[in-house]
């Protein structure tokens, strides 16, 4: 596999990322489509530490390590989030959550 | 410098997260007492912190094996990072929101932000960059959402983690794709090599203008720039006002220290080939119109002050447009100016949501027979944040106009000064609710003698830089270091 098909994917996984953000009606399906968008960043990250760095450089491959960490991180204070909107508003639709308006 | 000698230069980072810790702690253990020892914790972390940076001083050093820089650009943006927490501290202890079961998390969360927005002011690679972004990110997301029994307060911080999670996405993806065509992420070395790589033409453009462009997207987030700040109002609305306050200034002050390492230290050898500069006037012209038109019927005063403060974010990237260091330097005392006036609106507003019980223009009404000092401190902030003469945001924008007609940019100076005069009608919106308008209520409102203090630390500075800001320029220039080669 050259350096090409890995940007492929990832590109296919970030536009998947963004459309699943933009069209899903529902907390947790864009939390899915959130962590699609990280995970491609690091797939990146493995590819171009793989085929671009010098081969005893590793910064690419620790910074996925630390893209997947804070993918964790945010995944957690999501998840916190949804359930005290879920305590106020007894749904997670963020079409039916919207109330500040103006 | 290697990790273990860089550690005698971040003693300032590692004392606030001591001090976080100790709150915690402390919490623990006087949970039945209550009271602000936690607030005071906080408070005295955040002294020591500024006075040990001070200690050590701002000579100029790449730390941790060049992930951190210590700088006097850094180190002007901590203190600025830190005034603004200390207020934040003090407004809440004074904000009758916050439940006092939970305000020892609360402060500690404040000194985790701190410390966040200390490193989004010296990071100088793109790990740490996105690491210090996503401290602070994570750490506000909880603290806009912590009225745990407010619809409101929820709501805001779901519409800013969704916001502010896909922005990050964007931009580390953006980071990714730089980090892939110049091998490294060290922001200094981006520049050689992409000065390289434009001379040498084995680059395409439009690949370096992408991944500037989606990196603009989590830096935008930050400082609320359009098309990014769709959730600032809401957010603003929604979040406990001292943290309204603290957003609208520590936060966006971090942010633009972060636009302006990066751009200014990193792309700026791109400029040449891809004319960054030119979208981001556009992207200015946009915010400060598009923050000031959303601004007119607006009858909350959170979201008035929210939407101003997007407009004031369209005037500060002004000066990041200039690649000059008038433009920079104007960026700085623009932000010194902000910090003063638009803390002490929100303070304003935080006493009236205690005493009235109102955040709309009505609880306003009649306000100068009531109250009259508050009434006039407020029509200082708000004159203030129009930018009439003698007030300090005269000041401060009178310099940022001349560092951009100086640069023959015109017609963004003549967007700049027609956005000044719609402000204006919205401000004057306020102060004519205070002094012309009379309410059924005219019981007189009592204040704290702490709350009036602390109300005159923000009127003085409003009112003194605006005729004797020779001060704020030389601390600019002195401040700017070597951030423009």
């Amino acid at each position: 596999m050259s350096l090409q098909s890995y940007l492929v994917i990832s590109i296919i996984l970030f536009s998947l990322g963004i459309f699943c953000v933009l069209t899903r009606r529902n907390a947790i399906s864009i939390l899915m489509g959130i962590e699609l968008i990280l995970n491609s960043c690091n797939l990146n990250f493995a590819a171009f530490s793989r085929y671009v760095t010098p081969p005893d450089d590793i910064s690419g491959q620790i910074i996925a390590l630390f893209g997947i960490v804070l993918a964790a991180a945010e995944a957690a204070v999501f998840l916190a989030i949804i359930l005290a909107i879920y305590r106020e508003f007894s749904t997670i639709s963020p079409d039916e959550t919207d109330t500040l308006k103006g | 410098m290697t990790n273990i000698a860089s550690i005698p230069y971040f003693i300032p980072e590692i004392v606030l997260v001591v001090f976080a810790v100790v709150i915690i702690l402390y919490d623990l253990g006087s949970k039945k007492t209550g009271g602000n020892g936690a607030a005071y914790l906080g408070l005295i972390g955040l002294v020591i912190a500024v006075i040990t940076a001070l200690v050590i001083g701002s000579e100029d050093r790449s730390l941790f094996l060049g992930m951190v820089r210590l700088d006097s650009f850094a180190m002007f943006f901590k203190i600025i990072i830190s005034v603004a927490t200390a207020a934040t501290i003090l407004f809440s202890v004074r904000s009758s929101e916050l439940d006092p079961e939970t305000k020892g998390e609360y402060y500690a969360l404040l000194l985790a932000v701190t410390l966040g927005m200390y490193l989004m002011a010296s990071s100088t690679h793109l790990l740490m960059i996105y690491l210090s972004l996503e401290t602070v990110s994570l750490t506000s997301y909880i603290l806009a959402g912590f009225l745990t029994h407010s619809p409101r307060s929820s709501e805001a911080a779901f519409k800013y983690i969704t916001f502010g999670a896909i922005s990050s996405g964007t931009m580390l993806f953006g980071i990714s794709l730089l980090f892939g065509m110049t091998g490294t992420g060290d922001i200094m070395l981006i520049s050689s090599k992409l000065g390289e790589m434009f001379s040498q033409g084995n680059v395409y453009p439009l690949a370096v203008l992408l991944s500037i462009t989606f990196i603009l997207a989590g830096v935008g987030y930050k400082i609320a720039s359009v098309p990014f700040h769709m959730w600032s109002p809401d957010v603003y609305e929604g979040a406990p006002i001292p943290i309204t306050a603290f957003l609208s200034v520590a936060s966006k002050a971090a942010g633009f220290a972060l636009f302006l390492r990066l751009f200014y230290s990193g792309f700026k050898s791109a400029d040449a080939s891809i004319d960054w500069s030119m979208m981001l006037a556009v992207v200015s012209a946009l915010t400060m119109t598009v923050g000031n038109l959303a601004a007119l019927p607006q009858q909350n005063v959170k979201r008035l002050l929210a939407y101003s403060s997007i407009s004031h974010g369209g005037f500060l990237l002004m000066g990041g447009v200039l690649l000059t260091s008038e433009g920079l330097q104007a960026i700085l005392i623009y932000l010194i100016i902000y910090l003063f006036m638009n803390l002490g609106a929100f303070f304003v507003v935080i006493l009236i949501a205690n005493e009235v019980g109102s955040e709309t223009i009505d609880g306003y009404r009649g306000l100068v027979s009531r109250a009259p000092l508050i009434a006039v401190s407020m029509a200082i902030f708000l004159f203030s944040l129009t930018g009439l003469p003698p007030l300090a945001g005269f000041a401060g924008k009178w310099i940022l106009f001349a560092a951009v007609i100086k640069e023959q940019l015109y017609w963004l100076a003549v967007i700049g000064l027609l956005n000044s005069v719609v402000a204006l009608y919205y401000y004057v919106r306020i102060v004519k609710a205070m002094f012309l308008e009379s309410s059924d209520d005219t019981e007189s409102l009592s204040f704290s003698p702490g709350s009036l203090v602390l109300l005159l630390i923000f009127v003085v500075p409003t009112l003194l830089l605006g005729i004797y800001w020779n001060p704020l320029y030389e601390l600019s220039r002195a401040s700017l270091g070597k951030l423009m080669g």
